[in-house]
């Protein structure tokens, strides 16, 4: 009777923790928007001539970019405003409807200029410059700059 | 006994505020020590650019960075700024100054009323510019529109919002030194320096700051807080840039756009909005110096709780 005792609530311990380290809303974005920007260091030095197309690459980046897009809208739940290098801007938690939106545009502009972008350079060009305008859009309103 | 100890010591106050009157006269250039000069237009605008003067005195809430109206909130650890009127009126912006004044305002910080100008306003830096391309500023600016209207008063706290006091300040923190070119580099690099270092006033965000809010000198260009609490302001040292080319410096001024293809943020869009419609020279010049800066690391930013 005690061993199943102490056994549930190891199980359930071990749970909560699991679930606990799962969700670090602060961590896991962070990590989210650092991999957007290993991506996106990759696709600019193949439209700058400094390594080679590489189609399996840009759909490497496109994916995960999607993937983010998805992940964004519930990575701000109340009381994250703080922790870490949070570049986070107050702004988001006034604003969320329209932070929303700007998340959902950018998975649009990925979606649509995903198979442009893994045809040719000159269709990554035109793909990465759209794509980067909902970068940009999100980043100029939400984003605090760093030291 | 007492009563001459009192006495000794109102006597010492009031000598104290005597030598500190004295010492806080305003210097002011004179006219008549300025040669005859043709105003280059199109240089002033280039110092209008380079100088980012529409950043902190244009109207705010309305698109025309020609209409100097003043009055935007510039937040700090001193209290509220508010930038005054710069525009062409003649009543309620600078229209009625004289080139000597004006000349005054960008070297010495000191207004046309003998008042000391507030450092927010960076004639820290603006104190290198030649006199030639300040008339020529001078002079662009006169032909922008003139806008009607005196912005209020600064919201400082006790004891900035005396102003007197900025003249203690500017003794301490202000060499009043005009830019010296580095006679053993290009006239390329010189060029970039001047920008920077005059116009420019990069470091002026750029940099960590001492109490008294002056640059930590050592640490120039490392980076520092954001004067209105959030965020941060990077360090442009090779320390942290060193992975950069000139070219990169040179599209960070022309589009925003660090070598990630990221974007700059905050107030430093702005200042792309100005550097982006410089000439492709000074553009060039001033990555080159940016690119020659020493690896500075600065204080590391205070740890988030």
């Amino acid at each position: 009777m005690i061993l199943r005792t102490i056994l549930a609530g190891l199980a359930v311990s071990l749970c909560v923790t699991a679930v606990i380290a799962q969700t670090d809303p602060v961590k896991t974005r962070e990590n989210l928007m650092k991999e957007n920007d290993q991506h996106a260091k990759v696709v600019v030095q193949m439209m700058r001539g400094q390594q080679p197309f590489d189609a399996k690459k840009v759909e490497a980046a496109f994916a995960q970019w999607a993937d983010t897009a998805k992940q964004l809208p519930g990575l701000f739940p109340k009381g994250s405003e703080k922790g870490g290098d949070n570049r986070a801007s107050p702004k988001i938690w006034q604003n969320k409807k329209d932070f929303d939106q700007k998340a959902a545009a950018f998975g649009k502009a990925v979606a649509d200029n995903r198979a442009k972008a893994v045809a040719s350079l000159a269709g990554l060009k035109q793909a990465v410059a759209a794509v980067g305008k909902t970068c940009d859009s999100c980043h100029d309103d939400y984003r605090l700059s760093k030291r | 006994m007492i009563r001459k100890l009192l006495l000794a010591s109102v006597i010492a106050i009031l000598l104290a505020f005597g030598v500190l009157w004295w010492l806080t006269i305003p210097e002011i250039v004179v006219a008549a020590s300025l040669p005859p000069h043709k105003p280059d237009l199109s240089n002033g605008h280039e110092m209008f650019l380079a100088g980012g003067c529409s950043s902190c005195h244009a109207t705010p809430n309305q698109n025309d960075h020609n209409k100097l109206g003043g009055g935007m909130a510039l937040k700090t650890p001193f209290g509220t700024f508010y930038p005054p009127n710069i525009s062409s009126d003649a009543h309620d912006g600078i229209g009625g100054w004289t080139e000597a004044q004006f000349i005054t305002a960008m070297t010495e910080g000191t207004s046309p009323s003998g008042e000391p100008l507030y450092p927010a306003f960076p004639y820290t830096s603006y104190q290198h510019m030649t006199a030639g391309d300040l008339r020529d500023l001078f002079a662009y600016l006169k032909t922008l529109p003139a806008v009607q209207g005196r912005v209020r008063d600064h919201d400082l706290r006790f004891p900035f919002n005396v102003r007197r006091g900025v003249g203690v300040w500017k003794l301490l923190f202000l060499d009043g030194a005009p830019f010296k070119p580095d006679s053993t580099k290009s006239a390329q690099w010189n060029r970039g320096a001047y920008l920077v270092n005059g116009p420019g006033h990069c470091a002026e965000c750029h940099s960590p700051r001492n109490a008294f809010g002056a640059i930590i000198e050592s640490e120039r260009f490392s980076g520092g807080p954001s004067p209105d609490g959030h965020g941060g302001i990077p360090n442009i040292t090779q320390f942290k840039l060193k992975d950069w080319s000139e070219a990169d410096f040179v599209e960070v001024l022309t589009t925003g756009h660090m070598p990630d293809f990221d974007r700059v943020s905050g107030p430093m869009r702005e200042v792309v909005q100005n550097t982006s419609q410089l000439t492709k020279e000074d553009r060039m010049a001033m990555a080159v110096y940016l690119k020659s800066l020493p690896p500075i690391e600065g204080s590391p930013p205070p740890k988030k709780k």
